[in-house]
């Protein structure tokens, strides 16, 4: 919500709560500022034939939003949601099993309009690329980072073997140029491009994104580099809820 | 303290015995130690390593001994709810003094202590009512008039660990007979369904409990406070 320069990088404030669902197996609720998202992660458990994959574990996430059924829009943050887990999680730990992650919005900032936006999932920055390619998925960035940081927690929870923590980052470019990280409402409104990153905790390099309006290379760059400083803040805060966890039994 | 970054912990340190073991929740990559799951990292001199998790959600390990419900009974082998991804398969000879003539018996939906001798990611796991000299050393069919319930692994753990202390606590209160599955899984009987009941709660509630508080609370049971 803050504007930030080159100095340094300003989020809403967050908070977050592990094991509060008694039915799943890991479960972790996540607050940005005022959205708010609760994961329920299940796995390993048995899976169907039909889905079975002989050497892995079957990944399956649902979002339910607010209010009505889901429709194409979670369809397409359930696949970025996906693949960002996919890349993380030790899958081959528990072949012909099935993890399932829900993921159920509680309370939303409102919601953004929705014009072409640009879905590039899972793939490693190269700097000499051009990114003007527009597709008609429907994605809202700031609720996809809030998803994001919801599922990892729940998947540390649940204690399934992972390579290494993600979280994510939102990313606004205004009409000033201006680098705006974790926007709400409003700023995203007004920005001419929003930018989800998953970013990796080993070597802060980016494991998705997803973007909506146009932007230049080097203001892509610009953004993912501050994402990385920002995702600093998150994980130092997972790290925290963690330790106040564990401090009890310790 | 926790920890689930790239916690490494260096094999070629020189004070440390060239040999480390590892256990639960630590994987080698490489030549490094790396941790994968989230949780609190115990050590045990001399070189003993491993995650001590509060997770859920049980994973079938050889060696082991569970409670299983038997789900299906068909021809020469019954299926076994363990809790794990998949039912574990357990033979009607597995069983003290089984023969083809003498067969156990188990009918579905008994409860049976057993253990695991194949119990692998690629294979489906498989239990047996004996150890290796062929005696049944407890395991077997049980449970009439007790209660089945789960609870945290961490607690299992807890609970079998040497010189246990919710164990010495329990002992004070009523007599009861305890079975512990590692996959979670707890049975009690007590001499009233009342306290077997209270038993059962206790245990369930202590799971998230410090010590100072769950003896607080067994203190305020013991008083028939509750």
């Amino acid at each position: 919500m803050e504007v930030c320069g080159s100095s340094g990088v300003s989020l809403r404030e967050f908070g977050c709560e592990q094991s509060l669902l008694s039915r799943p197996d890991g479960s972790a609720s996540f607050t940005q500022g005022d959205t708010s998202v609760l994961a329920g992660v299940y796995g390993p458990a048995e899976v169907k034939v039909s889905k079975e994959i002989y050497d892995r574990a079957t990944l399956e996430v649902l979002i339910q939003p607010k209010v009505g059924l889901p429709s194409v829009r979670e369809r397409s943050q359930e696949q970025c949601v996906r693949e960002t887990c996919e890349a993380s999680l030790l899958l081959s730990l528990h072949p012909r099993s099935s993890l399932t992650l829900v993921l159920q919005l509680i309370h939303d900032d409102g919601s953004v309009s929705f014009s072409k936006t640009l879905c590039a999932v899972k793939f490693v920055v190269n700097p000499l690329l051009m990114f003007l390619v527009e597709c008609s998925s429907l994605a809202v960035p700031q609720l996809l980072s809030c998803f994001l940081n919801a599922a990892c927690m729940a998947l540390m929870d649940a204690g399934l073997p992972m390579s290494c923590l993600f979280c994510g980052v939102t990313c606004a470019i205004d009409t000033d140029g201006q680098i705006i990280t974790d926007p709400s409402a409003a700023q995203e409104k007004e920005s001419r491009a929003l930018m989800t990153f998953a970013i990796d905790s080993k070597e802060r390099k980016v494991m998705m994104s997803s973007t909506k309006g146009s932007f230049s290379v080097h203001e892509l760059q610009l953004c993912i580099a501050v994402s990385q400083k920002a995702s600093e803040k998150i994980f130092q805060f997972y790290r925290d809820s963690v330790q106040r966890r564990y401090s009890k039994t310790l | 303290f926790s920890s689930e970054d790239d916690d490494t912990i260096s094999l070629t340190d020189h004070v440390k015995p060239e040999k480390v073991v590892c256990g639960p929740g630590l994987r080698r990559s490489g030549d490094r130690l790396v941790v994968c799951k989230s949780d609190v990292l115990r050590h045990k001199q001399p070189n003993m390593f491993w995650m001590e998790s509060q997770q859920r959600r049980y994973v079938p390990a050889k060696g082991e001994t569970i409670i299983g419900i038997v789900t299906v009974k068909s021809g020469d082998i019954f299926k076994v709810d363990c809790g794990g991804s998949e039912q574990a398969s357990l033979s009607y000879l597995a069983f003290e003094g089984a023969t083809k003539r003498n067969r156990p018996n188990v009918q579905v939906g008994d409860l049976v202590f057993a253990q695991f001798i194949i119990a692998n990611k690629d294979m489906e796991p498989e239990l047996v009512c004996m150890d290796s000299s062929g005696r049944a050393n407890g395991m077997g069919v049980f449970g009439g008039g007790g209660l089945l319930f789960s609870v945290s692994l961490g607690l299992v753990r807890r609970l079998l660990s040497p010189h246990s202390e919710v164990l010495s606590d329990l002992q004070q209160l009523f007599p009861c007979e305890l079975v512990v599955g590692m996959n979670g899984r707890l049975w009690v009987k007590s001499s009233r369904v009342q306290q077997t009941l209270v038993i059962a709660n206790l245990l369930q509630s202590c799971d998230t409990m410090t010590a100072q508080q769950r003896r607080e609370l067994f203190r305020r049971v013991a008083q028939g406070a509750l």
